[in-house]
C-alpha cells in the first residue's frame, strides 16, 4: 500500500485520488486498510444530508444530459461533486467503452472544474447496474472531502434496483410517453425512488406521465416522493430540480429493500470473487455438476 | 496485467472525423480493455485532465486535421507538467512519415497510419505495458516500428 499516495489523495491531489480509486477498484487496497492506516474508525456522522445519490433510469431518457446541468448548478453553489459514471463491461471479453464523459461539458467550465471530479467505471464482473466496490470508492471520496457523490447507473430497466444497495438516495429519471397508465402501477424501481424526474418535458406526453406517476404514488403507502418535470436540453425546470434534489430527504420507503439489495450484492460478490468460480463454470458448461452442487461448493458447504 | 488496462482515446483540436478513433476504441474494448472516449474537439488541457482523473495508463491521440505537429507535443508537455510522465502515449491519423521522428522525440511511442492492422495496435499495447521507462516522460528511446 502506497501510504504517501493515499495521504496526497486526501490532501487534494487529483492524480493520487484517481490512482487510489483504481487500487480500490482493483482490490489491491481495501477501504478498511486505508481507515486503519489513518486511525479513522468510520466516524461518518449520520446526518439527514445525503452523501451519495444514484441517478438511474432507462437508456436514452437523458440521464447524462440532466446530470451535466445538475453538476453545473451544484458546483456553482460551492459544492464539491464527484460523478461516478458507470457503463457496462462486455460479458464476453470483459472490455468496456466508457463514453459518459462525452456528454458532460460542465467540467470544461474553468470557473467550476476544480469542484467537479468525474470517473468512468466499468461494471466488470458485476451483474447489476452498479458494482458493489463502488460503495468503497464512495467512502474514499468522502474521506477526501468530495462530500456529494453522484452515481450515474447503467441505463436500467424496471426491475434493476441494485443501486439501492449503495446510494443514500435514488432518483429515477423517466421520459415522456413511457407506455400507458398501467406502467406506472407496475412493481419495481419506482417503488424505491426518493424522487422521480420526467425529463424531455418539451415533448408531448411528459406532463401526463408525471400525473400518472403521482397518482400511482398517492395510492401507495408512505410519503409521496417529489415528481418533477425537466427539459435538461433546454434547461427548463432544472434549477428547481437541483434545489429539491440537493436537500432530498430519505423517503424511508425502502429501508428493508435496501438491506435486501445489500445482502444480495454481497452474496454475489462472494461468488464472483471465489477462486473456484472458473472451475465451477467449466464443470457446469460440460454438465458434470448441477447448479445445486455449484451453489453448495461456492457457499463453502 | 494484460486485461483491464485503462486507455483514453482522444481527439484533440478542430477535427470532426472520429471513425478511426472509434475503430481503435472498439478494437481495444474487444481485447478486454477499458476505453474512455473523450469525444470530439478537446483541448490539450482537457485531454490531460481526463487522463489524470481517469487514471489511464495509455493515451491514444487521433488527428486528421494536419495540426498534429502542434497538438501532440502540447499534450505530451502538459502530461509531464501534471506529473503524468508514466502515461504511455500513441498517435494515429494522417501523420506524414517526415513528421514522425519529431513526435517520437516528444515521447510518443507509436504512430499508426491508415491501414494499420488492428492486431498491431493490440500488440503495441501489450508490449509497451510490460516495458519500463516508456511513459511520455521516460528517457528510454524505444519506439514501435509501425507498418503503416
Amino acid at each position: 500500500m502506497d501510504v504517501d499516495q493515499i495521504r496526497m489523495a486526501l490532501g487534494g491531489n487529483r492524480r493520487s485520488l484517481a490512482r487510489t480509486l483504481t487500487n480500490i477498484e482493483n482490490g489491491t487496497v481495501t477501504i478498511q486498510e486505508i481507515r486503519s492506516l489513518l486511525g479513522d474508525n468510520d466516524s461518518t456522522i449520520k446526518s439527514n444530508a445525503w452523501g451519495s445519490l444514484a441517478i438511474t433510469g432507462a437508456p436514452g431518457v437523458g440521464k447524462s444530459c440532466l446530470i451535466d446541468k445538475l453538476l453545473k448548478i451544484w458546483a456553482q453553489q460551492g459544492n464539491k461533486i464527484a460523478l461516478l459514471a458507470i457503463d457496462p463491461s462486455s460479458p464476453r471479453t470483459g472490455g468496456a467503452l466508457l463514453g459518459d464523459r462525452v456528454r458532460i461539458t460542465s467540467i470544461d467550465n474553468e470557473a467550476i472544474k476544480n469542484q467537479i471530479y468525474i470517473r468512468s467505471i466499468a461494471t466488470r464482473k458485476s451483474s447489476g447496474s452498479v458494482p458493489l466496490i463502488v460503495a468503497d470508492m464512495i467512502d474514499f471520496l468522502h474521506m477526501a472531502k468530495w462530500d456529494k457523490v453522484v452515481i450515474e447507473t447503467v441505463g436500467s430497466g424496471q426491475s434493476e434496483v441494485r443501486c439501492a444497495a449503495i446510494a443514500d438516495r435514488i432518483v429515477v429519471v423517466e421520459g415522456p410517453a413511457r407506455g400507458d397508465g398501467v406502467q406506472a402501477e407496475k412493481a419495481g424501481l419506482l417503488e424505491l425512488a426518493d424522487a422521480v424526474i420526467v425529463n424531455k418535458s418539451d415533448l408531448p406526453g411528459a406532463s401526463k406521465h408525471a400525473e400518472e406517476l403521482l397518482e400511482s404514488f398517492e395510492l401507495g403507502l408512505g410519503d409521496v416522493p417529489p415528481v418533477m418535470l425537466t427539459s435538461a436540453l433546454n434547461e427548463i425546470g432544472v434549477d428547481e430540480a437541483a434545489k429539491v434534489l440537493i436537500q432530498l430527504v430519505d423517503s424511508g420507503r425502502s429501508v428493508r429493500a435496501r438491506w435486501r439489495e445489500r445482502l444480495l450484492a454481497h452474496n454475489e460478490r462472494k461468488i464472483l470473487e471465489s477462486p473456484k468460480l472458473e472451475e465451477i463454470l467449466a464443470s457446469l458448461a460440460v454438465g458434470s455438476i448441477s447448479i445445486d452442487e455449484a451453489v453448495r461448493t461456492l457457499s463453502g458447504e | 496485467m494484460a486485461s483491464n488496462i485503462r486507455i483514453v482515446i482522444a481527439k484533440p483540436g478542430l477535427d470532426g472525423h472520429d471513425r478511426g478513433a472509434k475503430v481503435v476504441a472498439r478494437t481495444l474494448r474487444d481485447a478486454g480493455h477499458e476505453v474512455i472516449y473523450t469525444g470530439l474537439r478537446r483541448t490539450a488541457k482537457q485531454i490531460v485532465e481526463t487522463v489524470r482523473d481517469e487514471d489511464a495508463r495509455f493515451l491514444g491521440l487521433s488527428s486528421l486535421s494536419g495540426a498534429h505537429n502542434h497538438l501532440f507535443p502540447r499534450v505530451c508537455e502538459l502530461l509531464v507538467e501534471e506529473g503524468l510522465s508514466d502515461v504511455i502515449v500513441f498517435g494515429g491519423g494522417i501523420i506524414p512519415e517526415d513528421d514522425r521522428p519529431a513526435l517520437h522525440d516528444c515521447g510518443i511511442r507509436a504512430i499508426f497510419g491508415p491501414g494499420t492492422p488492428t492486431d498491431e495496435i493490440l500488440e503495441f499495447i501489450q508490449t509497451a505495458s510490460s516495458m519500463k521507462n516508456v511513459g511520455v516522460g521516460g528517457d528510454g528511446n524505444w519506439n514501435w516500428q509501425s507498418t503503416a
